[in-house]
């Protein structure tokens, strides 16, 4: 994917010079060098363009023009578990039902279809599990042994409008519960008044507070207005040294889609070329279907080639999705249709 | 088998295929053996000829070749089935075509897939783009059927008409054909491409089983000389072709002087603009969607990208990226973006290009994928470093070959833009409105999509400016091209008309001269002050490159006075002066354009009194009644100027579909020869009207008119070059007009020789032509003024905007 010419954009990173110095940073199959951030680069910001007639038109054929059948789709669909965020971020929350969703990350699929399918050697598991700050510790408690990180929605979430002090602490409460990802909200006034260098300072200080936490930052894309702001605000969030960035809280009118997602990738696709940091991505809310979610493998495969199809580059903030994708490869194993109640619920 | 477990390491795609069992069922029960389908059945299949797979190379179907005598059996069938389908009324037609639109969706996927099979196309395409156009088409031409006595009053069905449509896209192409002939009350023979023309027996089934009448739709088989015979066929009354401009010519030529209406949608270089402040990403969507959409083999591939300095190299490093995680392979299968080329010729002749571009020292670019080895596959291809003058730069390749060059300022993307003989299709990227809507208009084609491409819908007409053709294909402008006005007077008839209105002229030329009327005035005791008239061009009286004139001779007889005899330098200098002028006058507000008919009204109503009684003297008639006439005609048109509008199309999108009344640039019009005044103003002030400069040549009879009336033009403030008069031999400077390749358009109103040979020369560059043997009523303001004279003088334009932000 990587263009032979010269980078399109020439970011300034927070430590210039010693930057410069350095090789291009390092991304292998099983590693992705964290992405440090650059200086505020307003220039860039404002010079993004994005077409929404024609992001729509791209984005409304990436389900037509791809498509995976059978041995494919099974291998795709495991794939795709290992992807996931599930989630839980309900008000009635509880040690109880966020241990039983631990218990579903740590063995997402009934192991006769593993069998069948001929994958125990993968021990599957979803990307991590998801809840709020409270329920961290019970979390981390439940997953001791299995290799599966917590992560916490943080900073005010969904809002993202308490005071600023009281974001950052409530970072490094998480982070000191044992949380290693914390998805932070960003402020969409800052995005709707175009006062980009107060969004870069916050998600700056998010990223400090977070450590050697990996930090999503979640833009809500829905309560942003236009996918020019999607654009820039994905820019500075980048910029400001975020290691994922993702669409929405679940909690907007409008969460994941393709175009918010084609808009994301091509951004992230725009900072790699220049930087050399590859940020992952995460759509979140709204992705159910099995078929959903293989759209957005084929999104990302084709925008920004296999290595964004790991998890340590891609995940998808979901629940329900897991139990749709059971189904689909207990039909593959089977030959029969299948349905909800013979999978272990989440 | 590879396993479930080496894919998820991979996340490689897999095979997809669709699956082909019905569409091999429908060729079984036919034996793959097909004749033409004539009269609502299957003639016996005959000089039988294959239909391969071009994915595969495989034989799919044997059809039959049309033979000259196939074509008459469809041709009589088509003529018998006329009469009734046209008295069946728009209504009843309207349910037909909404019965046709049904069918198709009903059948869509054999549709989908048997089109996959036969032209190599991938069944996405197909599937998701093709045949819903084609059922859209359907719908929609219902719609204009059932409107048709409101909307098109005074017009009836052009009669049986002649198609021949391309292999690119072969169902859709008949759904363009067929459906606007079947609204309008015309019956049908068609010609499907010989390398596909599966889609259209199917349909031709399929329509006989949704009860259209038998002879409504015939299809008949074969190549070339099946097309050459339908297009010779006296039994027809229109030709439609879509096709290469080569073909397009050789057509315009066979039918030049047969009084056929024609309408051809031929090839273009179609330019794919892009700015600097275009959203670059979305470009690159819009670039696959151009070229590489149906391999490149589209007449409106937007095969040129001309791209802003600037961002130049950065467009082409995300090109190539994007070219490299393109999918190419079996058509059927659902996860391909390229399918493969309809033959091996095609194949042949897209290598032959590439290998020329690279020896002229363009850089050719390939994505890292190997491409299928069997079966008729190309890669996509990226050229850089390419000069205009490159030949791959100049050149329909109809395939997926895109050229690069570069622009620096808006004005030079224009010129480059338009420096082609082509003129089809253009798009324009920008994220700037003003740059964008500045920009569309000055560009040479029948269709500009800015920030898309290849949109198409059944509500907006799509054709071609200059060497892609003439006509429209959709919305209300394509509805016109199967209809013929109430007042036309048969083809025949008009023949006899003709040659009568010949005999008289010849008559009074040859009647013996007389002393000159002028120089004889009773009433004054010296001789008048000698005149001489002179040619018009460029605002100047100017004599004739030639020295010679040539004596005019009254009703009577007697000498009125003599008139430069033009020849071809007379006309390049004035064509050179219309140019000139063009540019100005067809940015100058409609009410501007107004101003001056108006005023050009006004002095001439001033002059009336003279005026009257020259041509009184000239033509014997009631010269005082035609000045009048001319004077009213010309505040017709100053009325039309700032009110002839054009139209936003409905088409479904968000956004609009300007359809804009461009100017066709300079019109040479050679004038009637009745009515010297009349008949020239009737048709210089529509043309200027709208924004056209002409050339006119006057009646050759009685020229005096039109050199007196220069003087009117002298006083009324028209622009130099805007109107300009060439005086002399009608037929000849007609002719050397119609030759002309920088006159965008002829009118010739005169002899059937004439008409012929306007036609035939016309297809040096296309040019459109409106040409008419039979005398008009020219006083007559229901035969002589209107919007149809304003249609000929102008070529629909579509913009596609869409819009959201």
């Amino acid at each position: 994917m990587q263009a032979k010419t010269e980078p399109a954009l020439r970011l300034a990173t927070s430590d210039r010079s010693a930057r410069e110095e350095r090789a291009r940073p390092r991304l292998t199959d099983d590693h992705v060098e964290r992405n440090p951030g650059t200086a505020l680069d307003l220039d860039i910001v404002r010079a993004l363009r994005v077409n929404r007639s024609a992001v729509e038109r791209r984005a409304a054929t990436i389900p037509t023009r791809r498509t995976v059948k059978k041995e494919w789709q099974a291998a795709w669909l495991l794939r795709a578990i290992t992807l996931i965020d599930l989630t839980t971020l309900a008000g009635d929350d509880t040690p109880g039902n966020v241990r039983r969703l631990c218990a579903k990350a740590a063995h997402p699929l009934r192991q006769d279809l593993v069998d069948a399918l001929g994958v125990a050697d993968l021990r599957l598991t979803t990307g991590a599990v998801c809840v709020y700050h409270s329920l961290v510790a019970t979390a981390v408690e439940a997953l001791r042994g299995t290799g599966i990180p917590v992560a916490a929605v943080s900073t005010g979430f969904p809002a993202g409008l308490s005071p600023l002090e009281e974001r950052v602490r409530e970072i490094r409460a998480s982070v000191a519960a044992g949380a290693q990802e914390i998805d932070i909200v960003i402020t969409r006034g800052h995005v709707l008044t175009g006062n980009w260098q107060a969004l870069y300072d916050e998600v700056r200080m998010f990223r400090e507070a977070c450590g050697d936490a990996h930090m999503k930052a979640i833009l809500a894309t829905g309560e942003l207005a236009t996918l020019g702001n999607v654009a820039r605000a994905s820019m500075v969030a980048m910029m400001a040294g975020a290691d994922f960035i993702k669409t929405s809280t679940g909690k907007e009118g409008i969460n994941a889609t393709l175009p918010f997602s084609l808009v994301m990738v091509r951004m992230i696709r725009e900072y790699h070329e220049a930087t050399g940091y590859a940020v992952g991505y995460k759509p979140a809310g709204g992705i159910r279907s099995a078929k959903n979610a293989l759209e957005y493998l084929y999104l990302m495969k084709d925008e920004l080639g296999n290595r964004w199809l790991k998890p340590d580059l891609f995940r998808f903030g979901a629940s329900a999705l897991l139990t749709d994708i059971e189904r689909q490869l207990e039909h593959f194993v089977t030959g029969r249709y299948s349905a909800a109640h013979r999978h272990p619920m989440v | 088998m590879t396993s479930v477990r080496e894919i998820f390491d991979t996340m490689e795609y897999g095979p997809a295929p669709e699956g082909d069992a019905a569409a091999r069922d429908w060729l079984a029960l036919h034996g793959a053996r097909f004749g033409h389908f004539i009269a609502g059945g299957w003639t016996k299949p005959a000089g039988l000829f294959d239909v391969s797979n071009p994915a595969t190379g495989a034989r799919i179907a044997q059809v039959s070749q049309g033979s000259k005598k196939d074509v008459d059996a469809a041709v009589r069938a088509a003529r018998k089935a006329l009469p009734a389908w046209e008295a069946l009324g728009g209504h009843g037609r309207a349910r037909y075509l909404y019965a046709l639109a049904r069918t198709v969706q009903r059948n869509s996927r054999l549709l989908a897939v048997l089109e996959s099979m036969d032209n190599g196309k991938s069944i996405r395409e197909t599937r998701d783009i093709d045949v819903p156009l084609v059922a859209r088409h359907f719908y929609h031409h219902a719609g204009w059927a059932q409107l048709l006595d409101s909307e098109f009053a005074g017009y009836h069905a052009a009669g049986v008409v002649g198609q021949i449509i391309p292999w690119n896209f072969p169902l859709l192409m008949f759904a363009w054909k067929v459906a606007p002939a079947l609204a309008a009350g015309c019956t049908i023979v068609i010609k499907p491409a010989e390398f596909t023309p599966l889609t259209a027996l199917l349909f031709a089934e399929l329509a006989d089983a949704a009860g259209l009448p038998p002879g409504v739709l015939n299809v008949v088989t074969g190549d070339g000389d099946t097309g050459a015979a339908i297009v010779a066929h006296d039994g027809i009354d229109k030709i439609a072709f879509t096709g290469s401009t080569e073909v397009g010519r050789i057509i315009r030529k066979a039918t030049a002087g047969s009084g056929k209406k024609l309408s051809l949608e031929l090839g273009g270089k179609s330019p794919f603009i892009v700015f600097e402040d275009a959203d670059l990403d979305s470009v690159v969507e819009g670039v696959v969607d151009a070229i590489w959409f149906n391999q490149g083999q589209v007449c409106c591939a937007g095969s040129r990208l001309l791209v802003q300095e600037g961002v130049s190299e950065r467009l082409i490093a995300k090109l190539r990226a994007r070219m490299e995680t393109l999918r190419l392979g079996s058509p059927l299968d659902k996860a391909v973006d390229m399918g493969a080329i309809v033959a091996p010729v095609q194949l042949e002749r897209i290598r032959s290009l590439v290998a020329a571009g690279t020896a002229e020292g363009a850089e050719m670019w390939q994505p890292s994928w190997a491409c299928p080895q069997d079966g008729c596959f190309y890669p996509p291809t990226l050229f850089t470093n390419v000069q205009p003058s490159s030949t791959i730069a100049q050149v329909e390749i109809f395939g997926p070959v895109l050229v690069a060059m570069t622009f620096r300022t808006p004005s030079e993307a224009v010129a480059l833009a338009n420096n082609t003989p082509y003129g089809l299709a253009a798009s324009v990227w920008s994220e700037s409105i003003n740059l964008a809507l500045d920009i569309a208009p000055k560009i040479k084609a029948g269709v500009v999509w800015i920030n898309s491409t290849n949109l198409f819908d059944a509500a907006a007409g799509f054709g071609g400016y200059r060497e892609s053709g003439f006509g429209r294909e959709g919305g209300r402008e394509g509805m016109w091209e199967y209809l013929s006005p109430d007042r036309a007077v048969p083809a025949r008839e008009n023949g006899r008309a003709a040659r009568a209105a010949a005999k008289t002229a010849r008559g009074a030329q040859a009647r013996a001269v007389r002393r000159a009327a002028e120089l004889d005035d009773p009433d004054r005791g010296a001789p008048l002050v000698d005149r001489t008239p002179k040619l018009f061009i460029g605002g100047k009286q100017v004599r004739p490159d030639s020295g010679y004139s040539i004596r005019i001779a009254g009703a009577d007889g007697r000498v009125l006075g003599e008139v430069g005899e033009g020849n071809r330098k007379d006309l390049r200098n004035a064509v050179e002066a219309a140019h000139a002028a063009s540019g100005s006058w067809s940015k100058a507000t409609g009410h501007n354009r107004a101003q001056i008919l108006y005023y050009i009204a006004e002095n001439l109503a001033a002059r009336a009194d003279e005026l009257g009684r020259r041509i009184s003297a000239l033509t014997g008639g009631d010269g005082a009644a035609e000045v009048e006439a001319s004077v009213r005609r010309l505040f017709t048109y100053g009325a039309w100027a700032d009110k002839y509008d054009g139209q936003v199309h409905q088409v479904p999108l968000r956004g609009v579909a300007l359809a804009m009344n461009e100017p066709l640039g300079v019109i040479g019009i050679a004038c009637p020869d009745e009515h010297p005044l009349l008949g020239l103003v009737s048709l210089v002030a529509p043309a200027i009207c709208v924004g056209n400069t002409v050339v006119a040549i006057p009646s050759e009879r009685a020229p005096l008119a039109a050199t007196d009336f220069y003087q009117v033009l002298e006083t009324s403030d028209v622009p130099a070059g805007v109107i300009n008069i060439v005086t002399g031999a009608k037929d000849t400077l007609a002719k050397t007009l119609a030759e002309h390749d920088d006159v965008d358009a002829m009118w010739y109103f005169g002899s059937r020789d004439g008409v012929k040979a306007v036609e035939l020369a016309s297809a040096g560059n296309m040019k459109r032509t409106w040409c008419e043997l039979a005398p008009r009523t020219w006083i007559d303001s229901r035969e002589g003024e209107g919007r149809p004279f304003l249609r000929e003088a102008t070529q629909v334009k579509n913009i596609w905007i869409p819009y959201g932000e």
